[in-house]
């Protein structure tokens, strides 16, 4: 099998953006996963949010572990960082890659198999650090590479491709990153860009720990009727709360909307998060009123997107342990190596 | 109710016909991808004999076509904005390299009748209109007679175009084709009455007669000076049946169409030194082929513009020069243009010879007013564009006689027009009834990732058809100037080519909308949407349409209640859509489409049947 290379030739009218890229300039290879996989569309949305915030492509370190999911880096920013690690690993080489360098958007790329499964520990402590991030799992309840055995987040009832029913309770991401702490938590669909684009956005531009989970249909396993991640089934039982705008800093803010339907918060970057109710009783500052209303739908067989929850005055791993502000590879040797009377004098605030 | 856009109709016969844009641009509708991969291929005798089948003259075309393909060609909208100047395939040198490379192919051309039908046709000019109609009637059975005024068939391929562009032979072998179907050809033959050519019951005539006159310039000092002002396409014949052997130092050529291009590079090569063309109108609005104008500058000729000719001046019948009125564009609100004069001083140009290139008109003093033909107000006959029939019901025109001067292809379009109408009134058929065009749709997939035609898009720019050394093309007229590409040149040009006519197909019925054809889509074709009023849902694609002369392939019936709408305008036909789409709803089809031309196929149903 041999996959042509997307032809490089692109529409006339393609815009640039404020650095003069195209969003073609934001690709990467050919995608060599199965046609209609919804982490295409997932890598599509990345792309368009990454050129739509004009992010200089080599301040961006994406990671990734293992999975379909995870090949995925390859397939967008094709000139940034990146790195793809252990099974299940990413977020600690993510903490150390941000505790390096704090300069650098940190993006990770993970899959329901990477993320909720062998990576659950490292999931929940990456979360409850609060370190500076965009986590995005593409998320399919489906182990895809292995031929499409349930995930640990597939619901408890589906059904497989060949009938078998799981027994086993459905892992909800969402809610657990709500639970440990994280300070931005999305739910979006690989089907609905209008919705995803902006979400990435805002995840981009938080200045905490930031987690999307996005529902990713399998086409080749998890497609079928009796699966609860197929086009057709999230399609018909999304219920999105809100719709999101990312206003950056350098823009003005021109849409007018009625009082009270929109939701507007400001991030400590001077970006502001515009959010337009959908669900009237739908209250997204608060992490308990998010946990409480994404799992009474969840019991009346909806999936809740959108915006679940938003903390404007989120922290991050680097302000709790108060490191320095530089990135250490911009520290010269007079700051780490500070002499021995600052060791004396740092051993003594010990004893 | 809110307007809603209505599902593409790809059975519709001209629907995939218009996608392919150089096709549907040639006047003859050449299958144009077709035989561009055929050439890709090597097998430049079966492309060939693509050519030959719908514009009958690939080897002449391949050098002198107008090629109003070229300007529609996608290629050139695709380029845009990206790389160096946008530019469309060298259609019509590729058409060349089939000539220059098929080798004989006699074997595979239709042969003489061997039976007649009992019907005899009479062709009034041996040039590309009335050989197009015999070479599509002689093979029917049909007796064919080419009256022709000169020595020799071709017409204005013949007399019109110098041979630096076009040599002799390839202009013999191609109307030999035509000639060696058994057609009666009568060469030094004028048709002097049209009512007593009629008078020796032909079934049908058909009047290829061209527009012979060119039209002369009655300014001051044309008559006293007359010995070196000359009409251009007289002069230009004169050049090609050897009359003429040289020609003044200080050659002024009027007139800014092609014939004035020819006039001036012919000039340029017996004996001219200081060979300008002088226009009235401004450069860019000349009605010359922008190659032209550019092979003309490139030999050295400069062209003014924006000088009207007042008068020739002259001492003692000698011609010493012409006086220009220098002027300007203006345009009035409704963007009309009217040249206004600067109130500079009129120009004075010394010159030895003047070449008056500044159009050409109908005439028709041999058809006689009375016979039941009707001529309109500007003396042209009044005819059915489609049937090209006359008033007279057995006559019919083509070529420059029939809807004034145009050009090569143009004949030949109108001569296998007119061969249907024959062969249609011959047989007691209705002639206003046309026959569509032949159209097959065949799955170009042959695996996964596997594709019949070469999809892959090269990023090359437009290569130049390598030319003769100046020095050495300016020495001798009959020196072509062009040397063709050769196949490895051709094969890069090809690649080029996007086949337009591997058409994307949609199926709404099989599509699960999950977006990866339009992520993967390079150009931003295809987009999923609310339905709406077509000018509407254009401005709001994922790149929106804004060239309306193109179409929006739109599909429904999806489970959403949304439209796939495409915009054909830019798409590459790269196959990328089909190659990520995982349930088979877009596939890349090939969409032949062929011409029916005279024959079987143009008949009713119920004669088709009988025979």
């Amino acid at each position: 099998m041999t996959y042509l290379a997307k032809p490089k030739l692109h529409h006339p009218d393609l815009p640039a953006n404020a650095l003069g890229f195209t969003r073609r300039d934001y690709e990467g290879a050919i995608s060599t996963l199965c046609a209609g996989c919804g982490h295409d569309s997932i890598s599509a949305a990345i792309i368009q949010a990454c050129w739509e915030l004009a992010i200089e492509p080599h301040k961006v370190a994406k990671l990734s572990g293992i999975g379909c999911s995870s090949k995925t880096p390859t397939y967008f920013l094709e000139k940034s960082h990146g790195f793809n690690s252990v099974h299940g690993r990413m977020p600690s080489v993510l903490t150390g890659a941000n505790l390096a360098n704090r300069d650098l958007i940190y993006l990770g790329v993970s899959g329901d198999g990477d993320s909720a499964s062998i990576g659950l520990g490292q999931f929940a402590h990456v979360m409850r650090r609060g370190v500076n991030m965009t986590y995005i799992v593409e998320n399919n309840g489906v182990y895809g590479l292995t031929k499409g055995q349930f995930s640990a987040t597939a619901d408890r009832g589906s059904k497989s491709k060949r009938g078998a029913v799981n027994t086993d309770e459905g892992i909800d991401l969402a809610i657990l990153a709500l639970q440990l702490g994280a300070t931005y938590v999305g739910r979006s669909f690989s089907g609905d860009k209008a919705q995803l684009v902006p979400l990435i956005k805002g995840a981009l531009t938080h200045p905490g720990a930031a987690f999307i989970d996005v529902i990713s249909p399998c086409v080749a396993f998890n497609n079928h009727d009796g699966s609860t991640r197929s086009y057709d089934y999230v399609r018909s039982h999304n219920e999105a709360v809100n719709r999101l705008d990312v206003i950056t800093v350098h823009k003005e803010i021109t849409t007018e909307y009625a009082p009270g339907a929109v939701q507007e918060v400001r991030q400590h970057d001077g970006s502001v998060l515009r959010l337009r109710k959908l669900a009237d009783d739908y209250d997204s500052s608060s992490r308990i009123a998010a946990m409480s209303y994404v799992q009474g739908r969840y019991a009346h067989g909806e999936i809740v997107t959108g915006l679940l929850y938003v903390e404007p005055d989120a922290t991050d791993l680097h302000e709790s342990l108060g490191t320095v502000a530089r990135p250490l590879n911009a520290l010269g040797e007079k700051e780490l190596c500070p002499g021995s009377a600052a060791l004396e004098k740092f051993n003594a605030s010990l004893r | 109710m809110e307007k809603r856009l209505k599902p593409t109709d790809i059975g519709a016969p001209g629907y995939f016909h218009k996608v392919v844009d150089c096709q549907w641009a040639c006047p003859a509708h050449t299958p144009v991808p077709e035989y561009i991969r055929l050439i890709a291929q090597g097998r430049h005798a079966d492309a060939y004999m693509v050519n030959w089948k719908s514009n009958v003259f690939p080897g002449i075309l391949g050098r002198t076509c107008d090629r109003p393909c070229e300007p529609a060609c996608r290629r050139g909208r695709v380029e845009e904005n990206q790389g160096e100047k946008p530019e469309p395939v060298a259609i019509c040198r590729l058409k060349r390299v089939a000539a220059d490379y098929k080798g004989d192919i006699r074997e595979r051309l239709p042969k003489a009748a061997t039976a007649k039908n009992g019907k005899r046709v009479a062709c009034i000019g041996g040039g590309p209109a009335s050989l197009t109609v015999a070479r599509d009637l002689a093979p029917l059975g049909y007796a064919v007679t080419v009256f022709e005024a000169d020595s020799r068939a071709g017409g204005m391929i013949r007399t019109q175009i110098p041979r630096f562009r076009l040599p002799e032979s390839v202009i013999d072998e191609e109307v030999g084709y035509i000639l060696d179907l058994d057609v009666d050809f009568r060469p030094n033959h004028r048709v002097e009455s049209l009512k007593e050519l009629l008078g020796h019951g032909y079934d049908a005539v058909f009047v290829g007669s061209g527009a012979p006159r060119g039209r002369d310039l009655a300014i001051p000092g044309r008559e006293e000076a007359s010995k070196a002002i000359h009409v251009g396409i007289e002069w230009l014949a004169s050049v090609s049946f050897g009359h003429v052997t040289k020609v003044g130092k200080r050659v002024i050529v009027l007139g800014g169409g092609n014939t004035a291009m020819d006039c001036c590079r012919s000039a340029r090569r017996l004996g001219g030194e200081d060979v300008k063309v002088i226009v009235r109108s401004g450069y860019e609005e000349m009605k010359a082929s922008p190659w032209e104008k550019e092979d003309a500058v490139h030999e050295g000729i400069p062209i003014i513009n924006y000088r009207v000719p007042k008068a020739f001046t002259h001492e003692g019948g000698r011609l010493t020069g012409m006086s220009f009125e220098v002027v300007k564009a203006v345009y009035d609100e409704s963007g009309r243009r009217s040249l206004v004069p600067t109130g500079e001083p009129d120009e004075h140009y010394p010159c030895d010879e003047v070449l008056v290139a500044v159009g050409q008109e109908n005439a028709f003093p041999w058809i006689e007013r009375d016979i039941g033909l009707e001529f309109d107000k500007w003396g042209m006959p009044v005819l059915d564009e489609s049937t090209l029939q006359s008033t007279l019901p057995g006559v019919f025109f083509g070529g420059d006689a029939a809807l004034g001067p145009k050009n090569i292809i143009w004949a030949v379009a109108h001569g296998h027009e007119a061969a249907i109408s024959i062969d249609r009134h011959c047989r007691g058929e209705e002639v206003a009834v046309r026959p569509p065009p032949h159209m097959n749709l065949v799955s170009q997939k042959m695996g996964i990732h596997e594709w019949i035609y070469d999809n892959q898009v090269v990023p090359d720019a437009r290569h130049r058809v390598p030319l003769k050394e100046l020095t050495i093309a300016l020495k001798d007229i009959r020196q072509e100037v062009e040397l063709g590409f050769d196949p490895e040149l051709a094969w890069k040009e090809a690649q080029r080519c996007l086949n337009c006519d591997v058409q994307t197909v949609f199926t709404a019925k099989l599509c699960i909308e999950c977006d990866a054809c339009v992520d993967i889509c390079p150009m931003d074709c295809i987009t999923f949407t609310e339905d709406g009023e077509e000018a509407e849902v254009r401005a709001r694609l994922s790149a929106p349409a804004r060239n309306p002369s193109q179409d929006l392939y739109v599909g429904a019936g999806l489970k959403t209640g949304r439209i796939m709408a495409k915009d054909e305008d830019v798409c590459l036909h790269c196959g990328m859509c089909a190659e990520r789409c995982p349930t088979g709803a877009w596939d890349m089809q090939k969409s032949f489409i062929e011409m029916t031309h005279a024959g079987p196929g143009c008949r009713d149903a119920a004669a088709r049947k009988a025979a």
